[in-house]
């Protein structure tokens, strides 16, 4: 967190902050709401980093997600439907000193955000991601978005979804440069930390998908998981997340090596039951902003370095 | 002038050059060397070019593109070349038409004849290979251009150019360019020496091998025309103890862009816009800043929006498909009062339209072009040089006014060369570093002034400032907006920042007397053109002035004082109005030109226009007679009428 470039980054050594710190407005979103637990899990994990909170950005796009910003008391941009990710490149691009994070829900990311996201991944830019995926467009009033299960009625298709849905965990993990690839879910909230914590440390872009429920559009859909802990398995290594108090209640782990991509694409195929954890982390890859990291130069020595230019030009 | 077609012999055999040299003294001449695409003829019009600014003479050049990176050979739409307009005095416009021409071949050459390039009697310098080639297709093609050429009138001198260059390469193709570059050198008597310099400056990344030979070529192009060709062309030098720097539009706005202190661009290949990146990326690298190339036009946006946001002003480039992608961004821009620097290089429209040729059909997109009322500043420098001091404009009223500046450039500013005073760097043209101090107690994030509209911007890294900026209504806390009178204040605030701008404004200056019978208003690179076009008629006695605006939002004060003392306003465009007797077209209905539009609306004057969307940058000659054709007068007994080619010249393929 501590910056070179700024001298009142440097005082920060000395702050530490707790949770109510990064503590904004009373949330609008709906009772019972997966959004409330995922703010909460946010500032736990901002807490135990101290992050400095006029150093921290949040970055959103649009649907009930991306209100996410207003809710803390940090740096915010609140931006347009599916465009976060440019907005947050932006940010860390400019100032790599600045702790970016990144909140949209699953039309947000997946569907007309999607070039972004893709890219995103490639880019490969230090911030931590996060795809709230309900199943579905709450704020407009349901309509189907792309993780909608196949059959599911919505607004737009009363019917029921004409196509499977899509696999966002198996396309993040196929696009070059994937460097942090995680699922957990809103209603184990251990397991939630956890993983956003592990997203947070993780150097280099980190995607973490949360399935949560809508409690006025989709209670259904994660209800019967919610209720019946043998549906979830974990996937677990000492390299992985461990979360100890899951380690009685979740009876299905299975041992994955993070560093395994083939093995991670394979687990991110469609399964009976749900997985959870830690798919892949390479901090090896190149990271966008670092390969494109130059000296910043003196007025003084702009000054030299443009009439080196008009020299290149002089008549 | 007589025609002469036939071959003259190779080199020694010719005639002593000093013996019937015609020499011709002019104050103002232009040449055109046109080939297939990949022959180097820009190559070469660029290095004559810029040798011909050192000497001391005024220079133009503007680029013919086609549209495809090399269309069929031998094509009459796929000219590819360049031309190059020399002044004894500054020059600011490509001019009329051509007086002498390079052509490699015929096809390419007919193209520039039925596009009306070509001045009556113009001197061509054909290659002659065609005529002998054992293709019968080609060579009956040959003869029937070469039927059509002479009819037109034209002084053909048939040159060996294959023949002489296959004494120094193997593959002509490779060589012809700098041949040419031989023959305008000893016609126009300039520099060996100079012109040996600069062909090793455009080619120093490649071989010696390769530069010797250019050298090579150059020595055989011009040793040939002193001794076969009579004709010598002398456009006196200018003296001037004056820094000059030479580049193109687009080469400016890269350098404005960096001397303005902004440290990252965000783009998406788009022509005419792209070569403002290429510059960027190498110049970039020796700055320190980013050149990035996002995923597409709305992500580069975004990421100019995101690294303003965070306290680098940062600027996007495109052309006209691409500001239409960017529109939503520009709105959140607008709404969150994020400063933004777009530069839009105008290209012929709508969707894919004339990708390589200029059009000004943006300026209402520029203005208007996204839901919801958006107020921004546009501006539109009109010569290279403005090109790049209005980089650093742009981003300084970015910054002070918390507003999105669009820069409107076009395809004309972008490809055409010319020099200008070398400009002196000031560290005040920087942006200073983003402010990180602590934001006082209670203070807000829109602070709005009632008076100006303006607010201190919280930035982040201000301790104390944190707040979620947002594309929603929102009130001075940025808070989300569920009050309504809120949305109408917030609305008032943005817009008065930009009449505050206008009241810094000084009037436009008037070319020309303060009063008369006609005035032209123009916006952008068509400055040149319609200043010589009021020249020439000012001299012949009419009462036509011009003035010219750099800012199209807001617009500068007086104008509608200014309007009244002259008996009509005519804006000169380019962009597409309706003639006014053309079917069904009405005084309500008709098109109009697009500055025209918004300056009947803000001024309630009767604003007429005159506009071409022809894909070339306006002819002063063209102006001229729409001047004439305003004012009632005939055309003077110069003759000097030019033909602007009409409505069905060849259009271009598709392809950003």
């Amino acid at each position: 967190m501590s910056c070179s470039l700024f001298q009142i980054a440097e005082l920060d050594e000395e702050r530490h902050f707790e949770m109510g710190d990064y503590q904004g407005p009373v949330a609008r979103w709906c009772s019972g709401c997966g959004d409330h637990s995922v703010l909460t899990s946010v500032q736990r994990v901002l807490a135990e980093a101290d992050a400095v909170p006029e150093d921290t950005v949040f970055v959103s796009g649009i649907g009930c997600s991306s209100r996410f910003p207003h809710y803390l008391r940090t740096y915010g941009f609140h931006g347009i439907h599916g465009r976060a990710l440019p907005l947050s490149t932006g940010v860390k691009l400019a100032r790599p000193d600045l702790d970016v994070w990144v909140v949209m829900g699953d039309g947000d990311c997946i569907s007309i955000g999607a070039g972004h996201w893709i890219h995103a991944i490639r880019y490969n830019v230090d911030m931590t991601a996060l795809m709230l995926d309900n199943n579905i467009y709450g704020l407009t009033k349901k309509q189907t978005s792309p993780t909608t299960p196949q059959g599911y009625s919505s607004n737009t298709q009363p019917y029921g979804s004409w196509l499977p849905p899509m696999n966002p965990l198996e396309a993040t993990l196929g696009v070059t440069n994937a460097s942090f690839v995680a699922q957990t879910a809103e209603w184990l909230p251990a397991h939630l930390f956890a993983t956003l914590k592990a997203a947070h440390e993780h150097r280099g872009f980190s995607w973490v998908r949360i399935l949560q429920r809508c409690p006025h559009f989709t209670a259904d859909i994660f209800g019967d998981v919610v209720k019946d802990p043998g549906s979830v398995e974990l996937l677990v290594h000492d390299d992985g997340l461990t979360v100890p108090a899951l380690d009685r209640m979740i009876e299905h782990r299975t041992t994955h090596d993070p560093s395994d991509i083939d093995a991670a694409r394979r687990l991110a195929e469609t399964s009976d039951r749900v997985r959870l954890g830690l798919f892949y982390r390479d901090e090896s890859r190149p990271r966008y902003e670092e390969t494109r990291s130059l000296p910043h130069f003196t007025a003084d020595d702009k000054i030299g370095l443009l009439e080196k230019e008009f020299d290149r030009h002089a008549v | 002038m007589a025609l002469r077609l036939d071959t003259v012999g190779p080199a020694g055999a010719g005639r002593d050059a000093d013996d019937a040299t015609r020499r011709i003294r002019t104050r103002d001449h232009s040449v055109e060397i046109v080939s297939d695409s990949g022959e180097g003829a820009q190559k070469c019009g660029q290095i004559f070019g810029a040798i011909s600014a050192k000497m001391g003479n005024g220079v133009w050049t503007v680029e013919i593109i086609p549209a495809e990176v090399e269309p069929p050979p031998r094509s009459i739409a796929g000219a590819s070349g360049i031309r190059i307009r020399l002044g004894a005095g500054p020059v600011t416009n490509w001019g009329d038409e051509t007086d002498l021409v390079v052509a490699f071949n015929e096809q390419v050459l007919l193209g520039r004849h039925r596009l009306g390039s070509l001045r009556d009697g113009a001197v061509v310098l054909l290659e002659d290979m065609w005529a002998a080639h054992p293709d019968d297709a080609i060579r009956a093609q040959w003869e029937s251009a070469l039927e059509e050429l002479t009819e037109a009138g034209y002084e053909i001198i048939l040159v060996p150019m294959e023949e002489q260059c296959l004494t120094v390469v193997d593959n002509a193709r490779r060589g012809k360019n700098m041949f040419a570059l031989g023959m305008l050198c000893r016609i126009f008597s300039r520099d060996l020496d100079r012109t040996k310099q600069q062909i090793a400056g455009v080619f120093r990344k490649k071989s010696d091998e390769v530069i010797r030979r250019n050298h090579e070529l150059l020595n055989l192009g011009y040793a040939w025309a002193a001794q076969n060709l009579d004709l010598q062309v002398d456009v006196p030098l200018m003296e001037s103890d004056q820094e000059m720097v030479v580049m193109n539009g687009n080469e400016a706005i890269a350098l404005g862009a960096v001397a303005s202190g902004m440290e990252l661009a965000a783009m998406y290949p788009i022509t005419p816009a792209t070569s403002v990146s290429h510059s960027l990326g190498e110049i970039f690298q020796r700055f320190g800043g980013i050149l990035h190339q996002a995923e597409d036009e709305i992500a580069a946006a975004g990421v100019a929006i995101g690294a303003s946001y965070a306290g680098r002003c940062a600027f996007t480039i495109t052309s006209g498909p691409g500001l239409a992608l960017k529109t939503e961004f520009l709105g959140l821009a607008v709404m969150t009062e994020t400063p933004l620097v777009l530069v839009d290089v105008q290209r012929g429209g709508p969707s894919t339209g004339l990708p390589t040729k200029v059009e000004q059909s943006d300026l209402l997109a520029a203005l208007w072009g996204q839901p919801g009322d958006a107020p921004k500043i546009v501006i539109a420098p009109a010569t290279i040089e403005e090109c790049f001091h209005s980089m650093i404009t742009a981003r300084r009223l970015a910054e002070l006014f918390r507003a999105v500046v669009i820069v409107l450039s076009d395809a004309n500013l972008a490809t055409g060369v010319a020099p200008f005073p070398r400009p002196e760097p000031d560290t005040s043209w920087f942006a200073a570093p983003p402010d990180q101090s602590a934001v006082p107690e209670g203070g807000r994030p829109y602070d709005w002034d009632e008076a100006t509209g303006l607010s201190d911007r919280f930035i982040p890294g201000r301790p104390g400032g944190m707040h979620t900026v947002t594309g929603l209504a929102h009130d001075e806390g940025s808070k989300v907006a569920y009050d309504s009178a809120i949305n109408q204040r917030a609305s008032a605030m943005r817009a008065r920042k930009i009449a505050a701008l206008s009241s810094t404004l000084q009037p436009p200056p008037i070319h020309g007397d303060d009063t008369g019978d006609l005035l032209l208003v123009g916006w952008g690179s068509t400055q040149g053109a319609i200043e010589e076009a009021v020249d020439r008629c000012r001299e012949q006695g009419l009462a036509v002035s011009s003035t010219h605006l750099t800012f199209l939002s807001p617009l500068q004060p007086g104008l509608k004082e200014m309007f009244s003392r002259f008996d009509r306003v005519m804006t000169v465009e380019i962009n597409y109005s309706d003639a006014p007797d053309a079917p069904f077209v009405t005084e309500e209905n008709r098109r109009r030109g697009q500055l025209a539009m918004v300056l009947r609306s803000a001024t309630l004057v009767d604003v007429d226009c005159w506009t071409r969307v022809l894909g070339e940058p306006l002819r002063p000659g063209a102006i001229e007679r729409a001047i004439h054709e305003r004012l009632d007068v005939a055309m003077g007994p110069s003759g000097t009428e030019p033909g602007q080619p009409d409505d069905s010249s060849p259009s271009d393929g598709d392809g950003r």
